[in-house]
């Protein structure tokens, strides 16, 4: 049945009638042509922005809250409104037990500080934290080693600077590992430097030293500045965000519809967003290719028609000759899925030049905006498997024009 | 060979129907050359049309080579044409952008036959009808004269049973027309049974019989003393 695929003769009959209407025939490939353009262009960029995306965001844990204390708005068991709402260790350890979905409950402080190191120095935000910040926040060290439980126990006065501090507090080419720096009149044993320019969740920190000595040196107790709360991946993060909430409203003795007495930044919610965003543009891209190769399918199926009317005759001649009508409706479906594919591999490979050249412009360095730009090779298959499909349909409807016209009147016609 | 009994067929023209055989018998034997002469509405293309399979008879009986050709599937017609037919027209009906070699081998094309053995046949076609060194151009590139030829070993290409001719020499100039009329005839005598319409007497004086048609009957079914032509191709 498909043996007349690897006929020769058929191709010759296709190449016949192809380059008897060049011009044409390649007009009416460029509807195609655009169409699979767009979509292996779009659906690679679409991934190529995801993908910048992913190495952005992929060293965080995105399924995270952050709460903090603020004032309370309503009066509550005896307290007046516009109570100082403070959370400690222990609000953090009860959320942590309690909350259900959660993965870690991980509290930070943080504070302005001035820094001094020989005659340099500088003013900078510095932060108390516990080594699980490595884990939810990864920190790209240049040199050293981040905090770890020793440093925990021990409260040691360790300090691990971002390179833009380094680069205001030290001489050019200096190492800085090892080296001591004063802050706040105490001095600091530099362990570690990590890259700065990363993505930062919360507020900017420029100095992260043990989270026990930061509680020590500035006298803090209990009270923390935030925590940070990371939800298991299943579980919905604006939920794990109200328990925990109601929870410490409970601990803290506050209103429980008090919506002021806790700050929070959804992290999941926003990156959310960002998802749905990108599934919404490769979405319409997935729309609009379609659509333009639908567009550019139907130009193909008009411009045969119009094909077919004119060579009426010939079909009646090869008809008298002994063609069937099967040969005929074979012959100008081979012709259409043809002129689909030609123009679908033209497209695929000029979209593949448009993903090399945004990677080339776009794609380079570390805060490329594009990242990857590509499609795989299933989207390929899909797209020519579509091509084939639809290319066969629209012949189908010259196909049957041609043999509806019976011999003699073809014949006929001048 | 070719047996017609009662033949009637009319075309609907809007509300009525134009009767345009009305009863036809006719019967050729093996190896004749038979002229179908009339006035343009007589029905002579139509007759030619219904033995040629490419139209269908309303009623009566059509046997070509003993085998009954009525209700035929397209499929079917097309390839008895194929197996049993050589179309010559009078405006050629070459496909104008396949040269000649390929136009004389599209039957065989149709009948399945290998390539190279396709090209063989169709080039000792060219060759008989004197060709062979313009096998590779294309119609446009060759005299009326030549295309008829070119048309004429395409229906030779088959190796049909029965040619049927359509004014084979309508398109033609007289010198032309007598040389295509030459070469018929030499088909003929080798053994091709022929059937031509035409409308010119000295054109149906070449033939050995002629008959003639009138509103759709046969009013005169005469053999005539053939004119032969002089012997150009050998």
């Amino acid at each position: 049945m498909f043996r007349f695929l690897i006929d020769r003769d058929t191709w010759q009959e296709v190449f016949d009638s192809f380059s008897k209407n060049k011009l044409r025939s390649i007009l009416t490939m460029v509807g195609v042509w655009w169409g699979i353009l767009l979509l292996i262009g779009l659906l690679g960029s679409a991934r190529g922005l995801e993908n910048s995306f992913n190495r952005l965001f992929g060293d965080f844990a995105t399924n995270s809250v952050f709460v903090w204390g603020q004032s309370t708005s309503k009066p509550f068991k005896g307290f007046q409104e516009g109570k100082q709402v403070n959370l400690t260790l222990s609000d953090a350890k009860k959320v942590e037990e309690n909350v259900v979905g959660i993965e870690f409950v991980l509290p930070r402080s943080q504070q302005s500080t001035s820094v001094t190191k020989n005659f340099l120095s500088g003013n900078f935000q510095m932060a108390g934290d516990y080594p699980l910040l490595d884990k939810l926040q990864k920190k790209k060290l240049i040199s050293g080693r981040f905090i770890n439980q020793n440093d925990i126990e021990g409260k040691k006065k360790i300090a691990i600077i971002s390179e833009d501090t380094y680069k205001q507090l030290f001489e050019k080419d200096h190492d800085p590992i090892g080296e001591y720096i004063e802050i706040n009149g105490i001095n600091f044993k530099v362990v570690g430097m990590f890259e700065t320019g990363n993505m930062n969740m919360g507020p900017s920190t420029d100095i992260h030293i043990p989270f026990t000595t930061f509680q020590q040196i500035y006298n803090r107790g209990d009270r923390i500045g935030w925590m940070m709360i990371t939800g298991k991946p299943e579980y919905d993060i604006k939920q794990i965000e109200e328990d925990a909430k109601l929870l410490l409203k409970n601990l803290n003795n506050i209103h429980p519809d008090d919506t002021q007495a806790f700050g929070s930044f959804n992290l999941g919610k926003e990156f959310k967003k960002v998802t749905g965003f990108l599934t919404g543009m490769q979405f319409l891209t997935w729309f609009v290719g379609i659509a333009t190769l639908i567009a550019g399918v139907f130009a193909i199926g008009n411009i045969l028609l119009i094909t077919v009317k004119e060579r009426t005759k010939e079909i009646g001649v090869r008809r008298a000759l002994g063609a069937t009508p099967f040969e005929i409706k074979r012959q100008i479906v081979v012709e259409a899925v043809f002129l689909t594919l030609v123009a679908g591999v033209f497209g695929i490979i000029t979209g593949g030049w448009i993903l090399i050249a945004l990677d080339h412009f776009f794609g380079q360095g570390p805060s490329a905006a594009i990242v990857n730009a590509s499609v795989s090779i299933a989207v390929v298959f899909v797209a020519l498997i579509i091509l084939v499909v639809l290319g066969t349909l629209i012949g189908l409807i010259p196909a049957f024009k041609a043999t509806s016209i019976k011999p003699i009147e073809a014949l006929r016609e001048e | 060979m070719l047996e017609i009994h009662n033949l009637h067929k009319s075309y609907p023209i809007g509300e009525s129907s134009l009767h345009v055989l009305k009863g036809i018998d006719l019967k050729v034997d093996q190896g004749e050359m038979v002229a179908i002469m009339g006035s343009s509405g007589s029905g002579k293309s139509t007759l030619l049309n219904i033995i040629g399979m490419l139209d269908e008879a309303d009623s009566g009986e059509y046997i070509l080579d003993g085998l009954p050709i009525k209700n035929l599937t397209e499929k079917k017609a097309a390839v008895y044409r194929n197996k049993f037919l050589g179309f010559i027209f009078q405006s050629f009906n070459l496909i104008n952008y396949k040269n000649a070699l390929e136009n004389v081998a599209l039957p065989l094309y149709y009948q399945g036959m290998k390539r190279k053995e396709r090209n063989e046949l169709a080039m000792f076609h060219l060759e008989k009808v004197g060709l062979a060194n313009w096998a590779h151009h294309l119609p446009k590139e060759l005299s009326g004269g030549q295309n008829q030829r070119v048309a004429i070993a395409r229906a030779l290409a088959a190796n049909p049973k029965l040619l049927l001719a359509d004014e084979p020499t309508g398109a033609l100039d007289s010198k032309t027309s007598h040389e295509i009329m030459e070469f018929i005839q030499q088909l003929n005598d080798e053994g091709k049974t022929i059937l031509m319409v035409t409308h010119e007497e000295d054109i149906a004086n070449m033939c050995k019989r002629i008959v003639r048609l009138r509103d759709g009957v046969i009013v005169e079914d005469k053999f005539v003393e053939q004119v032969r032509l002089k012997q150009q191709y050998v």
